[in-house]
């Protein structure tokens, strides 16, 4: 049982929890996840472990609601249990000087890049952070990205925040401009986006790394179901990943893979929600 | 017939036919996940108990992994005395519900029964079986060893599977003070995971699990040593003086075919794992499982059995075992086998995958095979398959399932600096077990290579042993 010590909601489902787990505090480095369930006929879940605190022997877990598992999760409460979390899992983050290094966090990716963008400007790179969304409430940790940034660019799909467009037209505008040199991308989002901008870099060979959200069981490279075709070669997200050059990632067959458990995912949602609702009347 | 079962005269005994295990119906059976084998009765238990000649010089025992004293426990059930029976099999074997239900007796202690000579061996692992449940049914938990000296030493066992859970009994027993580290949220290893419910029932698993812990064995889940703790981190910072690597080899193997990467292929771990611990077959959990209607499982070992027979199960209209050798070669034990015959399993025998086949979104729709032919024997001793020009046939189905063996998992041994290994990837241990890091040894799987749960039990035992000789220096 791992106890949760503090939630917050960020924004219309999105919350963030801080949970007691300190050998997974105590262990964890950038670019690392953790699997969690919350309660004990939960599924397991990967997510992105966004910050620790060692003195407390807490992690920070930033959650957004889109099926039954996270739905499920929102009714914990803090000093409440999460009944399993596992890791940390995965390879660090790979952190190198560069120069200056365009974050690109699109919607709950944003919780992704953010422990990357403190750990890149501690290696004293320069960080432009683009935060995409499709809506202004959407938008997330704008204000702590900003804060390890030297320039936070927010752009929506609606332009209700920032400005109007996708993040690719963000970042084509800052490679296309000549006093603006980006030496490399950490990008995290939906996989449509992350494709996107591996295709913008890839002409210009800007180094691209993204962080990929297959499903997983274990996430020790147990069950294979994580598989990704890197370079045409066989990997797994959970032990081999989750990030990798994202230009050499078959987006394609991971967006299809994606869609395997959609229909089962939107059926416990909705039944999930009927239950909850059925309860407060 | 005398009433003293144990003046029976040898011919008596001799006339004695093996009695049969009662079993569910194949159909009815195998559309729940309800245990197949119903277990022996009591009269029936003493009897088969009662063919047992008591030979001087047991061949049975010296087929068994772990030397149970099988004469000795066969005789205490004909006895009527099932509670001795099964205390005396725990001296040898912690797990024998476990054991009586999933070791390959045919090929182990029953292969080796004087008995086979003229006719069908004593059904030791019935008789196993029969007195481990009687046990837990009567609510005897093994005897406890109290008052036990503590040593004040402390080892970690990594991982909880058979290997494990037996390494970590035995040293609480010796007054070690045990921690065994399991990566998953519930301890039992490929118990809970891999094999499925209607062959091992969870609360078996859960009872020896109960058992280890009133020996006082701490139990620690989700901790993934090499991720969330390194062993170097154990033995320094946490004063472990001795570890044991029990983790299995859990690295699936795939085909490397077009379209292994189809939504609707599953490794048979990544299969096994969500309908068994993950209880995907019961509909309040939350892990989802595609339940395919026609099944193709690849492989011809016990857990495409497993795989196959779930996948009926979940509610296959038919269910396929691909195999590209013979019968004859397949590695399952025959009771599965059979077991998978009697539910309507098909086998598509000498059959080779080529390619999963797929449907305009992705899909699985079907597996094109080549028949195969048995050319020379092969380094494995068996009868190399050799494709047939020309007899390419396509098998339709909607879900395809891996089952063609496992490697060894990089993710524990890459993380401990030294580890040697062979080249394979699997872990070298001396005589004794032990690694070439003083004080930690390792046993099972990722030393062996996928093999028994009773194999792994044999090196549990015998890590022990050397543990506490390293330890008692």
């Amino acid at each position: 049982m791992f106890e949760i010590v503090n939630k917050e909601t960020l924004g219309p489902n999105v919350t963030r929890y801080e949970i007691k787990a300190p050998r997974v505090a105590k262990s964890r480095l950038c670019g690392q996840f953790v699997i969690v369930r919350a309660t004990e006929h939960s599924e397991r879940i990967p997510l992105t472990i966004a910050d620790v605190n060692t003195e407390t022997g807490t992690i920070t877990l930033i959650v957004q609601t889109v099926g039954k598992s996270t739905l499920e999760m929102t009714t914990l409460q803090k000093g409440g249990y999460f009944a399993d979390v596992a890791g940390p899992l995965g390879q660090p983050s790979h952190i190198a000087k560069y120069g200056t290094v365009a974050v690109i966090g699109g919607g709950l990716g944003t919780a992704v890049v953010y422990p990357q963008a403190v750990a890149l400007r501690e290696a004293g790179n320069k960080i432009v952070s683009i935060i995409g969304a499709r809506t202004k409430e959407l938008v997330i940790l704008e204000q702590l990205l900003g804060s390890v940034s030297d320039q936070l660019i927010v752009i929506t799909d609606d332009g209700s925040s920032g400005k109007k467009g996708l993040v690719t037209d963000a970042l084509r505008e800052l490679v296309e401009n000549p006093q603006t040199k980006v030496d490399a991308v950490y990008c995290a989002g939906p996989v449509i986006m992350m494709k996107a901008v591996a295709e913008l870099t890839r002409p210009m060979n800007i180094p691209t790394i993204v962080s990929l959200n297959p499903v997983m069981v274990d996430g020790t490279g147990m069950c294979g179901g994580c598989r990704v075709t890197i370079d045409g070669k066989r990997k797994f997200a959970c032990v081999d990943g989750p990030e990798f050059d994202g230009h050499k990632v078959d987006f394609n067959e991971l967006m299809d893979r994606l869609k395997t458990y959609k229909g089962h995912e939107n059926k416990k949602y909705e039944e999930h929600k009927c239950k909850l609702l059925q309860g407060n009347k | 017939m005398s009433s003293e079962p144990n003046k029976l005269t040898a011919k008596e005994r001799m006339a004695i036919p093996r009695q049969q295990m009662p079993q569910r119906d194949g159909i009815e059976r195998s559309r729940d996940f309800k245990e197949v084998n119903l277990g022996l009765a009591e009269q029936v238990a003493i009897r088969e108990a009662q063919r047992c000649l008591q030979c001087k010089n047991p061949k049975c025992v010296e087929g068994c992994p772990v030397g149970i004293d099988i004469p000795g426990f066969a005789k205490l059930v004909a006895e009527g005395d099932f509670l001795a029976a099964a205390e005396l099999i725990r001296k040898d074997n912690d797990l024998p519900a476990v054991t009586g239900r999933v070791c390959p007796q045919e090929i182990q202690c029953e292969a080796l029964c004087v008995r086979c000579k003229s006719g069908a061996p004593v059904a030791i692992g019935w008789l196993e079986r029969f007195v481990a449940d009687y046990q837990m049914n009567h609510r005897v938990s093994p005897q406890a060893r109290l008052g036990v000296q503590k040593t004040g030493k402390k080892v970690a066992c990594i991982g909880s599977g058979p290997a494990g859970i037996t390494c970590a009994g035995q040293l609480a027993k010796l007054g070690y003070d045990v921690t065994v580290f399991e990566a998953f949220h519930k301890a039992g290893g490929v118990l809970v995971y891999g094999i499925p419910e209607f062959r091992m029932p969870k609360k078996i698993v859960d009872a020896e699990i109960r058992n280890l812990k009133a020996l006082g064995v701490n139990i620690e889940t989700n901790v993934i040593v090499g991720r969330t703790v390194t062993i170097p981190q154990l033995m320094n910072d946490e004063k472990f003086d001795a570890v044991f690597i029990a983790v299995g080899a859990g690295l699936p193997e795939f085909m490397n075919i077009p379209g292994e990467n189809l939504k609707g292929v599953y490794s048979a771990n990544e299969y096994l794992t969500r309908a068994n611990l993950m209880e995907a077959y019961n509909p309040e959990s939350d892990t989802p499982i595609i339940r395919g209607k026609r099944v193709c499982v690849i492989g011809g070992g016990n857990t495409a059995m497993d795989a196959v027979r779930t996948s009926k199960r979940l509610g296959a209209d038919e269910s396929i075992i691909v195999y590209r050798r013979s019968r004859k070669e397949m590695p399952a034990r025959v009771e599965e086998v059979h077991h998978a015959e009697e539910e309507t399993i098909r086998f598509e025998m000498l059959t080779a995958p080529l390619e999963v086949l797929g449907d305009k979104d992705g899909w699985v729709a079907g597996l094109k095979c080549i028949r195969m032919q048995l050319g020379e024997p092969d380094a494995s001793g068996r009868r190399r398959p050799v494709p047939i020009p020309g007899s390419e046939f396509v098998i339709d189905c909607d879900l395809v399932i891996v089952a063609i063996g496992i490697g060894a998992n990089p993710l524990l041994t890459k993380t401990t600096p030294g580890l040697k290994l062979n080249k394979w990837g699997y872990i070298e241990a001396d005589e004794n077990l032990m690694t070439n890091i003083p004080g930690v040894f390792a046993g099972g799987d990722i030393v062996r290579g996928a093999a028994t749960v009773i194999l792994a039990m044999g090196d549990g035992k015998k890590a022990a042993q050397n543990i506490h000789k390293y330890l008692s220096r």
